[in-house]
């Protein structure tokens, strides 16, 4: 299923397609890890549900929900059923 | 105070200044200096992505105690030491944790501005031997940037532990400048980093920095056009299509740096002046 990473549900797998957004915070989530073919894995919320830990290539990364928004995946097939 | 250490891990003082971190490698050329380098020759700078072991480093190489654990983001400011290797003095400055020199945030400004204007002699980029892949995006925008550079290539350890052997012969290549294998926290390696160290500090012809090739014949004469513009005004610049891409971005801290001069600190260092700062 194709969607936005800010609609990954918390415990849930994907895969990045590719980032809808220019300049700096293109930028920003390339230098995070998030460029086409990463595997994501939504991990933590924060209580208000913003801002979102994710796991990216080994490492633990925070968005926002505005830079998460313009991350398009595609779910892991064995999460899609849930 | 400078500790000599006549037997790896026994000296007195340096011994105790890091009871936790392993021995002196090479004790025989390694001399802790604690906070203060004396008079120091070269400026060492150890920058990675946060949590690869920068701070380990320092601790074995200066006998001082930073602050290390195992969570990102500790080190939040430049801390500096020194030791000498070989009867040169070095000092050497540890950063916060970077993805990257062209996006970044507060702590990573820190590390960002000495990388890019600190002038270090050797700039020794930590990287986790399991997590290459996040790795070594900064290690090739360091090399963009200079050619004086050590792969460290730490907690080799835990990738032991995790069946994951690197090809450092390979990458060594590939770079083009020296990796070498660490496990910084059992002391495993230091000897080969000083050594590596000392090689890149004292070259007289380093490698060139990496230049940034792309095939867009339109970005490549606007980069062309730009370099050679920043060329004419800071002469001594390595890097002059690294700094005319990073203006086409609209980078706010080169403009700042090309408008205020600072960009000049960029070219390449000279000990001579290292020696008088340090004076
Ligand atoms: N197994 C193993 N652990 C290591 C090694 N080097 C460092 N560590 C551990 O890795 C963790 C991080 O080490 P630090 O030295 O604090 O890392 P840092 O790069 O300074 O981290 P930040 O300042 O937060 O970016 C600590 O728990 C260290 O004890 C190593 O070679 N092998
Ligand atoms: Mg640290």
């Amino acid at each position: 299923m194709v969607m936005t990473l800010d609609e990954l549900p918390r415990g849930d797998r994907a895969v990045v397609t590719g980032l809808e957004i220019r300049g700096g915070a293109r930028r920003r989530l390339m230098d995070l890890g998030l460029l086409p073919g990463a595997a994501v894995h939504a991990e933590l919320t924060s209580p208000l549900g913003d801002p979102t830990a994710y796991e990216v290539r080994g490492a633990l990364v925070v968005l926002r929900r505005d830079q998460a928004r313009a991350v398009h995946v595609e779910a892991h097939p064995d999460d899609e059923d849930r | 105070m400078a500790t000599p250490l006549p037997t790896p891990g026994v000296g007195p003082g340096a011994g105790e200044a890091c009871a936790s971190c392993a021995l002196a490698p090479d004790a025989a050329r390694l001399a802790r200096l604690g906070l203060d380098p004396g008079r120091y020759s070269y400026v060492v700078a150890l920058a990675g992505n946060p949590n690869t072991g920068k701070s380990t480093v320092f601790n074995a190489l200066t006998g001082l105690r930073q602050h290390v654990g195992n969570w990102a983001g500790k080190t939040v400011a430049r801390a500096e030491g020194g030791f000498s290797y070989g009867g040169v003095g070095y000092r050497i400055v540890d950063l916060p944790g970077t993805y990257s020199l062209l996006s970044t945030s507060a702590d990573e400004d820190v590390a960002r501005d000495v990388l890019l204007f600190g002038r270090p002699d050797v700039t020794v980029v930590v990287v986790d031997a399991t997590r290459l892949e996040r790795n070594l995006p900064l290690v090739l925008q360091v090399r963009q940037i200079t050619g004086r550079v050590v792969v460290a290539l730490n907690l080799v350890d835990e990738a032991r532990r995790h069946g994951i052997t690197v090809d450092v012969r390979h990458l060594t290549r590939e770079l083009g400048v020296p990796v070498v294998a660490t496990a910084a926290r059992r002391g495993e390696g230091l000897s080969d980093l000083l050594a590596a160290i000392e090689q890149v500090a004292t070259a007289d012809d380093p490698p060139a920095p990496l230049r940034l090739t792309h095939h867009d014949p339109e970005l490549e004469r606007a980069v062309s056009a730009l370099a050679q513009q920043v060329a004419a005004r800071f002469p001594s610049l390595p890097n002059t299509r690294w700094v005319a891409l990073r203006l086409l971005e609209g980078d706010p801290g080169i403009e700042a740096a090309v408008r205020d001069g600072t960009l000049g600190d960029l070219a390449a260092p000279t000990t001579d002046t290292a020696a008088e700062a340090a004076g």
